[in-house]
């Protein structure tokens, strides 16, 4: 089902004057109300008169993570405070979040992009669907939650961490739908197996995101779930789930173009490539009011494909991601930067940073191996004294980071040292192909 | 009284243990006794040798984790209980025995590697019981 098919099926002249007149708006509001996009543009020597169409969106300067850290955490508010009704955020590389603001508007028009997806994953109405993302500050949970009720379905607010739970709601309550991370419905399905209850489950419709994933998983969870699943995509910088989300033909996530404006660029040579040539996606709110990013360098590596699809919607889809032009990794949906382990190890007394994440999927759930190398200056001949050293450094991790990792104390120069992205990571899981 | 231990800290992973006692041995160090405390993961290996700092520089060099630490050795007579003995008053003393191994160190007792709490006191008791007490240079001697 299409929702919202006069803005899904524009067709491109009509889009490209919505976007223009959405940018022009945008890009007043930003200059006269964010002193710190005001200067930025006038580094540049430009002035609002200066974008008179979306096609002039290049000469804008660029938003990265760290104009978010300079401006942490409300530098770039473009509203006064009465008028934001909401906050999220997801980590960044050390300290300080990412974070988002939201006024009413803001949360209505995430709200409606998220029941677009969902209306293009077949969900209505009738359906009940289970939100199996974590509530709070991540986006995930509220913004899958507002979304569904948005299209008027019924929301079981499961969150995470019992699955058990989840599973007996899900019978119970004759769930048909789930919102959750693909790595996690994965361990569900086997859970269900594993209680062999698949015949009294009522479950249609996964729609995943919050970490990239593959086809192979696509067709392991319809088949052994007998469900059809879908990929949401989405960040807290630019709202959260649901700025893109792929239909049943699966040829790209539909980026919703009237409010989130896509371009790839060549990170070397910050120019815009052509359609279907690989660079880096920026992002850039077109209706956004609490905090509008102009041309955010979202760091994922993908392509776009423009043109009609077979499902009828004219928004322009991205390809395949093929991996990431910062070390961020994505566990079990959450964010992670080796800076961050980094800097929590190094409030350990004694321990030299010498350290490598290992991120497997074991059981089509993600683990995280932190291994840490043990110097002289921590070694003590009683194993009680190491295990203590374990257990203090996986409790700092999971204060860093959010996530339970396995510690492995190792010897130095054991560790791996590879030309890779980064030596300080090893993910075995193969996202991106 | 005390004997030098060296600790060396080893992965589980095959080949390691080779290794450290290679270049112990290597270099001529005598290697009188030695003990492995496992856990899923890693080992600490805990050995008496002849000359421990030596062998702590050179393993440092290999780029291997080892440290010295003093603990007690001690010669019990064989006679059934007489060991239990000599726990119970260090128990009674209020002591907490870290760890304990066995090593043979040819003479008529049964000899064991002790570390606790409080060597110094562990030291004044057994000197008061029916044991005996090495320290470095009889084992750099064996």
């Amino acid at each position: 089902m299409i929702w919202n098919e006069s803005k899904e099926c524009m067709s491109r002249d009509q889009l490209e004057e919505l976007q223009s007149k959405r940018l022009v708006k945008t890009v007043n509001r930003v200059y006269h109300n964010v002193e710190y996009y005001r200067k930025k543009m006038q580094e540049l020597g430009l002035e609002p008169g200066d974008i008179k169409d979306i096609h002039d969106i290049e000469k804008l300067p660029f938003t990265t993570y760290e104009d978010l850290k300079i401006t942490y955490p409300f530098g770039l508010s473009a509203v006064p405070t009465s008028e934001l009704i909401r906050v999220h955020a997801s980590s960044g590389t050390t300290g300080k979040p990412k974070i988002g603001v939201y006024t009413r508007r803001d949360i209505e028009i995430w709200s409606e992009a998220v029941a677009r997806c969902l209306a293009m994953a077949g969900i209505t109405r009738d359906d009940i669907i289970q939100v199996g993302y974590g509530y709070g500050l991540f986006t995930g949970g509220l913004g899958a939650h507002y979304g569904a009720e948005y299209l008027g379905a019924m929301v079981i607010p499961m969150s995470t961490g019992n699955t058990k739970k989840l599973i007996d709601m899900m019978i119970d309550c004759k769930a048909t739908a789930i919102a959750c991370t693909p790595s996690y419905l994965l361990h569900v399905a086997e859970d269900i197996e594993k209680y062999d209850v698949l015949d009294k489950i009522h479950l249609r419709t996964a729609i995943c995101g919050a970490e990239p994933w593959t086809d192979e998983m696509r067709d392991q969870m319809e088949k052994r779930l007998n469900i059809k699943a879908y990929d949401i995509y989405g960040l807290t910088e630019i709202c959260g789930p649901g700025v893109a989300c792929d239909c049943e033909y699966h040829k790209g996530l539909h980026i919703w173009e009237d409010h989130f404006y896509p371009e790839i660029i060549n990170p070397t040579t910050m120019k815009q490539e052509a359609e279907g040539v690989t660079g880096e996606m920026v992002i850039t709110n077109l209706t956004k009011e609490g905090m509008p990013l102009l041309r955010y360098r979202t760091r994922d590596l993908t392509s776009l494909q423009y043109g009609k699809c077979e499902c009828g919607r004219t928004m322009a889809r991205i390809q395949r991601f093929k991996g990431r032009t910062d070390d961020m990794l994505i566990i079990r949906g959450v964010n992670v930067f080796p800076s961050q382990v980094e800097a929590a190890l190094l409030t350990i007394d004694g321990t030299t940073p010498h350290y490598m994440l290992v991120v497997d999927r074991v059981d089509n759930k993600d683990t995280l191996e932190v291994q840490v190398e043990v110097a002289e200056k921590v070694f003590t001949d009683e194993v009680s004294g190491l295990e203590k050293l374990s257990e203090e450094i996986h409790q700092k991790l999971k204060g860093a980071i959010g996530l339970n990792a396995k510690v492995r104390l190792v010897e130095p120069n054991g560790l791996e040292h590879f030309d890779g992205k980064s030596k300080h990571v090893i993910d075995k899981r193969k996202l991106y192909e | 009284m005390f004997v030098e231990q060296l600790s060396v800290f080893l992965e589980n992973k095959a080949g390691r243990l080779d290794e450290v006692l290679s270049v112990i041995s290597n270099s001529g160090i005598n290697i009188v006794s030695i003990s492995l405390a496992d856990t899923a993961d890693f080992g600490v290996l805990r050995m008496l040798c002849s000359d421990p700092f030596k062998a702590h520089a050179l393993l440092k060099d290999t780029g291997i984790t080892s440290k010295v630490n003093e603990v007690i050795v001690v010669s019990i007579p064989q006679a059934v209980g007489s060991l239990k003995a000599v726990v119970k008053r260090l128990n009674e003393e209020g002591l907490n025995i870290q760890y304990v191994y066995g090593l043979s160190l040819n003479d008529d007792g049964a000899s064991i590697a002790l570390k606790t709490d409080d060597l110094q006191k562990t030291i004044e008791i057994l000197q008061n019981e029916n044991v005996r007490l090495y320290n470095q240079e009889e084992i750099s001697k064996l």
